[in-house]
């Protein structure tokens, strides 16, 4: 490197190496490395301290999915566990046999299914639809107003959802005036799945939007103009030139999806769980927080967290891979 | 794995530059036909409405008379009056006034911490080369791949007594990764001769980062500030866990037992009070309030940060 000029050199001679320059690692023994870049330590460690608290600790926790666990064995959760019977697989075993569970995951992968279909498109459709806006006053005005439910609460969202579709809400007030019979989704178990997909759709298809509109911008403009020339129509542009450009993040985005699989949101479900019933409603995490938290069967919860979170992981993975073999960048990240 | 989970930066540091809006049709494009326009002007009417009209009821539900609710026969549309009381009635102390300031401070003490926290760790991870970088940056992507189960994590946040502490709904929560590799992305982006040269004067790391980085990065500070607010304001299930005092509930928890408690079928929106809360139910214009009250902060900060929400998206979401 040698960028540095020699010059005032300070009481700790390493500390006037430029460090921004990563490759540039001379010799220096690592108490001299930490004597300079311990402040560097120092910022890190609370938020490093905070993870390792509050979430591998966890993490590791999940072992008690091999236990039977009982909070009333010691005075506090670590000696409880302490005391607890270890009990090998015997908690996977009672969740394999139990039909409640084999709902839980069919429900689940179901409204997975059911979003990657009618969910999963629309924010691309809007995406290619503002995009197409050649007034950029509307198309900011349009944004922001989809935009605003993101940064509302799935409390606040169910909350609308009552108040304008639920037995009470506007609608069914208008058609009791109009003289029909108004029905009450916000109950309807049958209807659930459609339910819980129009409140996500609502929610999130502006904000899921943004990033294929910076896809759409980044498409050389000059392709559209070539093709016009040669003739080709506004379909055919789209189908050429927009949709192959939008390819690597249409693929990127349904591949994470896939790797979350077994994750459909958990607010959402608790809140209105109680109002649809279990049978359509019940999801691996309300499983999860029922079995444990709710009806105190530690063991069995941990044990169906703990296998969430080996199947995700493995999806993950997996997913990646595939990303890999599409030719995409892979990732990992929450969406 | 190690290989996979490598460093996400570079790829993302420069960003792209900002979209330019064209508010003329380029000369090439056929002009428009009357029924794309129009199926255009359709699908965006009903998104906006969508989005707007239930907004707009709750808003004048909630400034309704006990009159003009009951001739409307539910939820308000037309305006006819603007009827304050509904809003004294939750002001006036009492559990929503309550759960309104247990959410004000658990948001303004939870962004502090956040943010603080995490700017700090996102500079002292933004110096490939120092001492353990590989090692702390895997350590903190990881988190990405690995999860604590709900039953761990709650016997974790018991064990260490804070249950029924106002801490169990910020610490748990503190630091999300995903907007620390937003900031120290940006933080990368920062140009090393000006660290440098602040360096060669004699600067520690802590005044770089409050003199130089920082002061550079207002907009990601802002944007990341945004996220953990609305994240702080907006939770509600960490309260169903830790808490069991009704003095402590935050808004969103109370708005729940308000509105989607007393819910079941055919009565669904049937007046409900919390225990020990009210005498009797609240009226329709007072749920309403409640509502209004959960949303204006969403609302209110909104428009200041709207303009970075792209950079901050984009980053994360697509090169995480």
């Amino acid at each position: 490197m040698s960028a540095a000029p020699g010059t005032a050199r300070r009481a700790r001679p390493q500390a006037a190496r430029p460090r921004s320059q990563p490759r540039a690692r001379p010799r220096a023994g690592l108490r001299a490395r930490l004597r300079r870049d311990w402040p560097l330590l120092a910022m890190t460690a609370p938020a490093a301290a905070l993870l390792l608290v509050f979430h591998y600790l966890p993490t590791l926790g999940n072992v008690i999915a091999f236990q039977d666990y009982n909070p009333f064995v010691g005075d506090d959760p670590v000696e409880a566990f302490l005391h607890s019977e270890w009990i090998g697989f015997g908690n996977f075993e009672a969740l394999f046999t139990d039909p409640l569970f084999w709902d839980a995951v069919r429900n689940t992968l179901t409204i997975t299914a059911f979003q990657i279909v009618f969910f999963f498109p629309l924010p691309i459709l809007l995406a290619i639809l503002l995009h197409s806006l050649v007034s950029g006053r509307v198309r900011g005005f349009v944004q922001s107003v989809v935009y605003l439910p993101h940064f509302f609460s799935w409390v606040l969202v169910v909350t609308f959802f009552v108040q304008m579709l639920g037995g009470a809400g506007l609608l069914a007030q208008r058609m009791r005036e109009a003289g029909l019979r108004p029905w009450d989704v916000m109950t309807n178990p049958d209807t659930f799945i459609v339910l819980v997909t129009a409140e996500s759709v609502w929610k999130d298809v502006g904000w899921g939007a943004i990033v294929f509109l910076a896809a759409l911008a980044a498409i050389d403009p000059h392709l559209y103009e070539a093709a016009a020339a040669d003739g080709a129509g506004r379909w055919r542009r789209l189908w050429h030139i927009t949709l192959p450009g939008l390819r690597p993040v249409i693929v990127l985005l349904l591949i994470m999806r896939l790797g979350d699989a077994l994750s459909v949101g958990f607010e959402q479900f608790i809140l209105q769980r109680e109002a649809v019933g279990r049978d359509a409603a019940e999801v691996l995490d309300t499983f999860v927080y029922h079995q444990a938290i709710a009806t105190q069967q530690w063991g069995l919860g941990a044990a169906a967290g703990l296998f969430k979170a080996v199947v995700g992981l493995i999806l993950i993975v997996a997913a990646n891979k595939l990303a890999h073999r599409l030719g995409e960048q892979g990732v990992y990240s929450r969406s | 794995m190690t290989t996979q989970l490598s460093d996400p930066v570079p790829a993302t540091a420069g960003g792209r530059p900002p979209r330019r809006r064209r508010d003329r049709r380029p000369p090439w494009e056929e002009p428009p036909t009357p029924l794309g326009v129009f199926g255009k002007g359709v699908v965006l009417t009903l998104l906006v409405a969508a989005v707007l009209v239930p907004l707009w009821a709750v808003l004048v539900t909630s400034l309704a008379s006990r009159e003009t609710i009951d001739a409307a026969g539910g939820m308000v549309l037309v305006p006819r009056e603007v009827d304050p009381s509904a809003y004294v009635t939750i002001f006036n102390g009492g559990q929503i006034t309550r759960a309104v300031w247990v959410s004000t401070v658990v948001t303004v003490v939870g962004t502090t911490v956040s943010l603080v926290l995490t700017v700090l760790a996102a500079y002292g991870l933004s110096r490939p080369g120092s001492v353990g970088h590989r090692g702390l940056l895997f350590f903190f992507l990881l988190t990405f791949l690995v999860f604590p189960g709900l039953v761990p994590s709650y016997l974790v946040v018991t064990g260490l007594g804070l249950k029924d502490s106002l801490w169990s709904l910020i610490l748990p929560s503190a630091i999300s990764v995903f907007n620390l590799v937003v900031v120290r992305a940006f933080f990368m982006g920062v140009p090393g001769e000006l660290l440098d040269s602040a360096r060669i004067d004699g600067a520690g790391e802590l005044r770089i980062l409050t003199r130089i980085v920082l002061p550079l990065s207002k907009a990601v500070v802002a944007v990341v500030g945004l996220f953990y607010a609305v994240g702080y304001w907006n939770a509600y299930f960490n309260s169903v866990l830790y808490l069991d005092d009704n003095d402590k509930f935050p808004i969103q928890r109370v708005l729940q037992s308000y509105i989607l408690a007393g819910q079941s079928p055919s009565v669904s929106g049937a007046a409900v009070s919390l225990p020990g809360v009210t005498a009797y139910p609240p009226t329709l214009a007072v749920k309403m309030a409640v509502v209004v009250v959960t949303v204006v902060p969403a609302v209110l900060v909104y428009p200041f940060v709207q303009r970075h929400f792209t950079k901050g998206v984009i980053t994360g979401a697509v090169k995480g």
